[in-house]
């Protein structure tokens, strides 16, 4: 105590020196910005936010907004109903990442449907381009991997994770995607693609979204579990091996009439006419003298 | 051909020849028959005589795959359980474990996951199953084309057709019984066809269902239907068209010594049993390589069924494809009639034309003999391009069947060759009609040009390839006679006859009795061989073969391979004393 009346004594000796004032003030600064540093990391992302959501904006108006419009308000056609590029306020940054992480965004020409192809933005700008929709208006937001991975679950829970997902697949998806998530035909030219080989971040914002013609599995629809059961079994069709040998594109019937006519069939009637070539009794040379 | 000598004897003996005692193998068979008396039977039916031609073992595909189903049947029958009885999967197989389904359904998996080689048995039935029916339509093809259902085989190709219909419905059931997804669409679109039938189908519906579909008592019985009813109609009817065809003897390829009162081949045993024998293990490797290596209705992917799900790709197996390709692009079409609804929608593709193409198909035989008036029997075969109008017919309603087929397949041609399901819809509604009438005009014509082409092949030879510069510099090519064999093969036709109604009036001027269906007939019979081209007489092979001896001059030194030097003096080698070509 003594020590420390000491000291306290000594700096107090200083404390109307000439450097006080300066070191108090010092001091002063060095806390507030350390404590601003230490304990607002959410405030300091936000105003990075904003520069992402400028940058995202410039990319916005130079890659989307022809069709989209300069705000994302969308532009409509003259006829009645169509649309150049639906609006983007509220689809949140799930959807951009999606449309813009799978390539189908931006539309390399408009057609029936934008297909997946190599993305034209690395992914720090369609964090940009998320960031600057996501401010549009509320929207569903990026899934983080735990909502779609069962990691955490133990093997039970797992395994009852998948065999719902399956149920819920089969009930939800399988109409379009097929049994196999090997995709199918919409009407006039559409399709919905094949879900083999498809991230599960992905396959969780196209549910969310609903892209193109898919509808959307909101929340009160399909709760995040359920999602993430739907994406478990998936990935459980595409770990377990194809227990009946090679699956012939894992589309159904038609595929395997292809090949019980060309391997079957064309097979065994190259038996059979091999089989009536070797005789016991060759008359090939008589045969080979008919013109 | 060099002479068996073994079996003469090597001198005239002068004592008696003693029978040597019976080897024990011989025992056992005088035994036999002394009981059961088959020597007689057999000695003739050993010895039965069969020709030699790769298309008529097409057949035979289909027998021996018929062996293999009831082979794999048996196996499965064992661990099948044909019942609607709800339970909780707990097998092998974690994607569905804990999942309620039918206790078919779980049987099924069960073969498929617990039992040993029951995937491989289940797959190669499936595939048999596959090649079973197309293979019986190949041989219904050979034997179409090449007029083997001419008299008096009639009958043994109606019993063909039956088996393909009792074919079809068997694999039909066999479809439905893992009640998976996929089979569970299929007898839903079924109970759908019941339901279409104007009056008695919802009456039709409950029987079969017993009550509201799904109900619980589909499975047993379609099971019942599998594995007793159709396989043994399908039984008796293979016993039939077999007995038929030892009966009429098979069918040749006309040819030097082949007549239409004789069959020329090799006896049953030892050649033909031996081949035949080996089919039946090819027909079996293959199915059991198909089986081993390509997926084939993978159930548990399908999961159990459950009216409120339904799969893209929900197709049923192949040779139903067509009445489902014909309700795919069938137009919504429905009236009611007082209250009632008549679909025509699905009456039209499904109830009304595969009957009516089944019909057709039956009656096609009777239908070409009463045009033609040939009662006489048939034991050679016709080649497809000299009966042009029936080898365009065949043609046509193949093109029917091959367009309402891919009809069925609409929504993967879309996908894999990137087109619009709508318009492939559209095209298929126009070309169904329009497809098989050019198919009809394009074969006839084309059937006409080759016999038009074997005509000029039997007057002026063949194509020797060697071109000759005449002295006032023309270019003509070198044509050389076939050989007598081809010549006998080709000429080995019958002329056509037309059908003509002799007298249709009396000499008072009365007409006839069925006056004017006989002149349809002969109608008929003009339009038919309208255009065909009739084999030259021998008075015009011969005209030709003068005609050509006065250019034989010409041809000297063509009794060997031609090198181009034949006939312009700069031949170089010493000519080989090889023939041009096998006769001459």
């Amino acid at each position: 105590m003594r020590l420390l009346n000491r000291s306290a004594g000594r700096i107090s000796r200083h404390r109307r020196g000439p450097l006080a004032g300066l070191v108090v003030l010092l001091l002063g600064l060095v806390l507030t910005g350390g404590l601003y540093t230490a304990f607002s990391p959410a405030q300091a992302e936000s105003t990075s936010d904003e520069e992402l959501i400028a940058q995202g904006r410039e990319l916005f108006l130079v890659g989307c907004s022809f069709c989209h419009g300069q705000n994302g308000e969308g532009i409509s056609t003259a006829r009645d109903g169509y649309q150049v590029g639906p609006s983007l306020v509220g689809v949140g940054a799930a959807a951009v990442d999606f449309q813009v992480g799978t390539g189908r965004m931006p539309m390399a020409n408009p057609g029936q449907q934008a297909p997946r192809k190599k993305p034209v933005y690395n992914e720090e700008e369609i964090a940009a381009l998320a960031a600057y929709v996501a401010s549009l208006a509320p929207g569903p937001a990026i899934p983080s991997p735990e909502d779609y991975s069962i990691d955490g679950l133990s093997e039970e829970e797992r395994e009852e994770a998948i065999s719902r997902g399956g149920q819920i697949f089969l009930t939800n998806c399988t109409a379009c995607h097929n049994f196999n998530g090997a995709g199918g035909a919409m009407p006039r030219g559409g399709y919905a693609p094949t879900l083999h080989g498809v991230e599960p971040k992905y396959i969780y914002e196209a549910m969310l979204t609903g892209p193109q013609t898919m509808p959307t599995f909101s929340n009160g629809n399909l709760s995040p579990e359920e999602k993430r059961d739907v994406i478990a079994y998936l990935g459980s069709l595409e770990e377990t091996p194809e227990y009946g040998g090679f699956g012939l594109g894992g589309l159904g019937p038609v595929s395997e009439g292809l090949f019980a006519w060309i391997v079957g069939i064309g097979g065994l009637v190259g038996f059979a006419v091999w089989i009536a070539a070797h005789s016991t009794r060759s008359s090939k040379i008589k045969e080979g003298a008919e013109a | 051909m060099s002479l068996d000598t073994s079996k003469v004897a090597s001198t005239n003996g002068t004592t008696a020849a003693t029978a040597s005692k019976p080897s024990k193998i011989g025992g056992v068979a005088t035994w036999a028959d002394d009981r059961l008396g088959l020597a007689g039977a057999m000695r003739k039916n050993l010895r039965k005589v069969f020709p030699d031609h790769w298309s008529f073992m097409l057949g035979e595909i289909a027998l021996w795959s018929f062996v293999v189903l009831l082979l794999t049947g048996v196996f499965l029958t064992l661990w099948f359980n044909p019942s609607m009885g709800e339970i909780h999967y707990e097998g092998s197989y974690d994607q569905l474990r804990g999942i309620t389904m039918s206790e078919a359904m779980a049987s099924t998996l069960n073969i498929s996951f617990d039992v040993r080689g029951g995937l491989l048995m289940r797959q190669m039935h499936h595939w048999a199953a596959m090649l079973f029916i197309a293979s019986m339509m190949v041989h219904l093809l050979r034997v179409a084309f090449t007029g083997a259902y001419r008299k008096p085989r009639e009958l043994n190709w109606v019993i063909g057709c039956l088996l393909l219909l009792l074919g079809t419905l068997e694999g039909f059931t066999g479809y439905s019984l893992p009640d998976d997804l996929l089979s569970g669409t299929g007898v839903r679109a079924a109970d759908g066809f019941l339901k279409a039938t104007p009056v008695v189908g919802s009456y039709m519906s409950f029987f079969l269902f017993g009550g509201e579909f799904p109900g619980d008592s589909i499975i047993p019985r379609l099971y019942i239907v599998h594995v007793l009813l159709i396989p043994g109609l399908l039984l008796g009817l293979i016993a039939a068209h077999m007995l038929l065809l030892v009966y009429h003897k098979h069918t040749q390829w006309p040819g030097p010594g082949r007549t239409n009162d004789n069959v020329v081949g090799f006896p049953m045993l030892p050649v033909y049993a031996a081949k035949a024998g080996g089919f039946f293990f090819i027909v079996f490797g293959v199915t059991a390589i198909m089986g081993g290596l390509l997926t084939i209705n993978p159930v548990w992917k399908f999961g159990p069924y459950d009216p409120t799900k339904v799969t893209a790709g929900s197709q049923p197996d192949w040779y139903m494809g067509w009445p489902d390709g014909l309700l795919r692009i069938m137009p919504g079409w429905e009236s009611v009639i007082f209250g009632y609804t008549i679909s025509w929608n699905v009456m039209i593709p499904i109830l009304i034309v595969p009957p009516l193409m089944l019909v057709i198909l039956m009656l096609l035989p009777f239908i070409e003999g009463w045009i033609t008036g040939d009662k006489r029997d048939h034991h050679l075969l016709q080649r497809p391009r000299n009966a042009p109008t029936r080898t365009a017919v065949m043609v046509s309603l193949m093109t029917f069947y091959g367009l309402a087929w891919a009809a069925g397949g609409n929504d993967l041609i879309a996908i894999k060759l990137d087109l619009s399901i709508n318009q492939i819809t559209y095209f298929m509604r126009v070309m169904i009609f329009l497809g098989p009438l050019i198919a009809f005009i394009v074969t006839r014509r084309w059937c006409i040009s080759l016999q038009r082409h074997d005509n000029e092949k039997l007057l002026h030879g063949y194509e020797t390839g060697v071109i000759m510069r005449s002295p006032d510099g023309g270019y003509s090519e070198r044509h050389l006679p076939i050989s007598d064999t081809a010549a006998y093969t080709l000429t080995a036709r019958d002329r056509d006859e037309i059908y003509t109604v002799d007298g249709d009036t009396d000499s008072n001027g009365v007409t006839a009795p069925g006056s004017r269906v006989q002149a349809l007939r002969a109608k008929l019979s003009a339009k038919m061989y309208e255009h065909n081209v009739q084999k030259p007489t021998a008075a015009e092979i011969e005209e030709a073969h003068h005609h050509a001896e006065h250019e034989h001059a010409l041809e000297a030194g063509l009794d060997h391979p031609a090198d181009g030097h034949q006939f312009d003096g700069h031949s170089d080698h010493t000519v080989e004393e090889a023939p041009l070509r096998g006769g001459h």
